[in-house]
């Protein structure tokens, strides 16, 4: 995630070599590919193809919502 | 013992000839006609000696399966080294070439990686000078 808010718009190969280039992650690309893709169905991550290759978008809004929904509930029960 | 040749395969090879030579700047080194096909490689003028480069006609049924899964996941087939990536990124980009990834630092090198416009997705660095 701290990648594609770092680039957006990564493909897979791209996103591993950054995994384990820059942040010494080891993790195999079918690992990292099942991940992305829990991460897709939890919507915090959109796919989009540009030509015939799938690039990964990070998507903030459902974070947002959290950021949003307990601080209100935390007002209403003080 | 030495790698002497490797090879991709590409749609069409006039095709594949004009964009290697034209855009990227090999030379052909063998263009021997075989049947439909032609026995064509070509080599950096840098080292024209060196490993050759095969394009290979695309035909065979399981090339379009094996690379229609790598270029949607990104995975370049082969990589071309160079000594300025940000200038050879400009000058490519000028061409009208097609960058999937764009110049990316992972440490030791620059990379990024280009669609070939024969079927590939091809990779180029650029080693950073050592710092030690």
């Amino acid at each position: 995630m701290d990648e594609l808010a770092r680039h957006d718009a990564q493909s897979l190969f791209e996103l591993c070599t950054a995994l384990t280039m820059r942040h010494g992650l080891g993790s195999t690309r079918q690992a990292i590919s099942q991940h992305l893709a829990v991460l897709e169905a939890a919507g915090l991550v959109r796919t989009e193809r540009r030509g015939r290759t799938k690039l990964h978008h990070f998507d903030r809004e459902p974070l947002a919502a959290i950021t949003e929904r307990w601080p209100q509930a935390g007002e209403d029960h003080p | 013992m030495r790698i002497n040749l490797t090879s991709v395969f590409v749609d069409d090879q006039s095709a594949a000839r004009a964009f290697y030579t034209e855009v990227l700047g090999f030379q052909v080194r063998h263009d021997i006609p075989l049947g439909d096909a032609s026995w064509l490689t070509v080599v950096s003028p840098e080292a024209p000696e060196g490993t050759e480069l095969l394009l290979e006609p695309s035909g065979h049924p399981a090339v379009k399966p094996y690379r229609d899964a790598l270029v949607e996941d990104g995975i370049p087939l082969a990589q071309f080294a160079v000594d300025d990536l940000q200038a050879e990124h400009e000058r490519l980009t000028g061409l009208g070439v097609t960058f999937t990834q764009p110049p990316t630092d992972i440490g030791n090198a620059w990379v990024a990686v280009f669609d070939d416009t024969c079927g590939n997705l091809i990779q180029l660095v650029a080693m950073k000078p050592d710092e030690g």
